[in-house]
């Protein structure tokens, strides 16, 4: 703040409380929807206020689903999704580390064709694949997998341009120590490197996780057997579902259940967050 | 560009680098190239036959009157998205620059939509106009307006505009709070002492400098609004009523993966690759500007 000017700071308190008020309002209706009696949201205006039916509501989505849908339990869902949002952001962060330890802390031919074919990933886009890539995971027998799911997405340019721009800045002087230390490339990556990278990671974890737990043209395509379902993919799903049996209050759990675990992420690793979605753009 | 202190076990080099390359070469470089080979064949539906046409699928993709519908659908889309979302997220980032008191609350409260999946998203603002439940439909009832997205398709258009625009606020919005928290207070305080009110501080100095963040923000947008966005039309309105809200990257799934299509869905796919290349290239453009000015 350059001067005191109380009405202006008035006028942006109100601003920012509308903003997070417009913001929170979709979630505070579904939240609410979610806990109510099926025939008390069969029409509008549906209850503003929690009903006493939340603990059923969820029970009945995560045991059983939600009829119509055709998705199976939504327990089973989650638990995919999770699989799928861990296993795409440790890979990435694996596979990553390790490309952008080769070109920063090796010479060897081949070096810059390397680097420019992990850039050229950025511009292909799944959505700019999709047949293709979709014959290429079935012929290779992946589809309904979580070897599919998973493996194809792992490949990253940001997380490589990130983790070597790190690794530009490490001074030259632990590798000379190492070297002195009788240390191999190995031992200095895990025992050097590894640590000393531990905020990047943090960061690209929370935003990878969420890039993850979000998929949704990915799953689409590659499953077709309810047990590999993830719970984002879903969605259009219970959409669906709502036009034969108005379920509203369960299909407002499954929306509730769907965004609490990257939510959490967020919102647990802040600071990690902000840092890795400033850097990670750069 | 690499270490003045290298290693020398060349062969770890490749070996480090082969999950990475393997992974790019199957699932990304060589669909992009099977993509660009098919746009350029004819193909039944069953594989049966092919026969090589030249530029064919793409003198037809750029004829239909379907497909140059979707053109129009992804800019109108496209452009009100990154032009509401900008404002709002700029405006919102102003005043969090500008509050000490629950600046962190505020910041906290802002942020976390950016984890909620388009199509979750979408969902949300569905139950908030569904014709016969949604709050917003009953209240927009009262005042003498029908709302219905299924039938009507300027108000599916507008639902899935508020739905990819509420979730792309808090990406914006962080972006903006970076930047303005990046401008050196004594050049406000110069302006001030000078005589210069809020408004003109903002026209005259934040504005120009926060322009490189508005330009990249606009870049990004539009590849979100052009890509991210498939799960909001997939899972609220499928691309219709009618064809009134079918993106183009809805359009390529639509017809190659339901309608199959194959050399249609390939030339639309090269198309929205070249689109690709065209907004990464000037992203870098704009992040070297960035580094550069800000």
């Amino acid at each position: 703040m350059v001067e005191r000017r109380p009405f202006f700071t008035a006028v942006a308190h109100a601003t920012l409380i509308l903003g997070v008020v417009v913001l929170a309002l979709p979630i505070w209706i579904v939240l609410v929807t979610s806990t109510q009696r099926m025939e008390d949201v069969l029409s509008a205006p549906i209850p503003m206020w929690f009903g006493d039916r939340g603990l059923e509501n969820y029970t009945t989505v995560l045991v059983g689903g939600v009829q119509g849908s055709q998705t199976g339990p939504v327990g089973r869902m989650m638990l995919n999704s999770l699989v799928m949002a861990l296993a795409i952001a440790f890979g990435k962060i694996a596979i990553s580390m390790l490309s952008a330890f080769a070109v920063v802390y090796f010479r060897f031919p081949g070096r810059m064709l390397a680097f420019w074919t992990i850039f050229v990933t950025l511009m292909l886009p799944v959505e700019v694949r999709i047949l293709p890539t979709f014959e290429v995971v079935a012929n290779l027998g992946l589809l309904n997998s979580y070897v599919g799911l998973t493996v194809p997405l792992i490949a990253s340019a940001t997380a490589t341009f990130l983790f070597r721009q790190f690794f530009l800045t490490v001074p030259e002087e632990f590798t000379e120590a190492a070297r002195v230390d009788g240390a191999g490339p190995l031992r200095f990556f895990w025992w050097i490197l590894l640590p000393l990278s531990r905020t990047n990671i943090a960061a690209l974890f929370v935003i990878l996780f969420i890039y993850g737990w979000n998929q949704y043209l990915w799953p689409l395509l590659i499953t077709t057997d309810e047990r590999y379902y993830t719970i984002v993919m879903s969605i259009q799903r219970l959409v669906e579902a709502t036009d034969a049996a108005p379920e509203f209050h369960l299909v407002a759990a499954v929306a509730m259940l769907a965004m609490l675990p990257p939510v959490a992420v967020v919102l647990l690793m802040q600071r990690w967050f902000v840092k890795g979605l400033v850097e990670g753009e750069k | 560009m690499h270490k003045r202190n290298t290693f020398s076990e060349r062969w770890l080099a490749y070996f480090l680098l082969a999950p990475q390359l393997a992974i790019t070469l199957v699932f990304f470089i060589w669909p992009a190239s099977q993509a660009l080979w098919q746009s350029v064949l004819e193909e039944d539906p069953f594989g049966l036959s092919t026969r090589f046409v030249g530029l064919e699928n793409f003198g037809r993709i750029l004829s239909n009157e379907h497909y140059l519908h979707a053109v129009r659908v992804t800019l109108v889309f496209s452009a009100a998205v990154t032009t509401s979302g900008i404002a709002i997220a700029l405006l919102l980032a102003v005043m969090a620059d500008h509050v000490v008191r629950g600046a962190r609350l505020y910041r906290t409260l802002l942020i976390w939509p950016y984890a909620v999946a388009p199509a979750i998203a979408g969902l949300l603002w569905f139950f908030m106009f569904h014709p016969t439940v949604g709050i917003l439909a009953w209240l927009l009832g009262r005042i003498g307006i029908v709302w219905n997205h299924e039938l009507n398709g300027a108000q599916a258009m507008l639902l899935v505009i508020v739905a990819a625009t509420w979730k792309q606020i808090s990406y914006n919005f962080i972006f903006f709070l970076a930047g303005l928290q990046a401008i050196p207070r004594t050049l406000l305080e110069a302006a001030a002492i000078d005589g210069a009110s809020p408004a003109q501080r903002f026209w005259k100095i934040v504005f120009p400098l926060l322009s490189p963040t508005t330009f990249f923000l606009v870049v990004v947008n539009v590849v979100y609004v052009f890509f991210d966005t498939f799960g909001i039309v997939h899972a609220v309105t499928e691309g219709g009523p009618g064809q009134d809200t079918t993106i183009l990257v809805y359009k390529v799934f639509k017809d190659g993966f339901i309608a199959l299509d194959l050399g249609g869905s390939a030339a639309q796919s090269v198309v929205l690759l070249l689109v690709v290349i065209a907004l990464t290239f000037f992203q870098f453009r704009l992040v070297e500007r960035r580094v550069r000015y800000a």
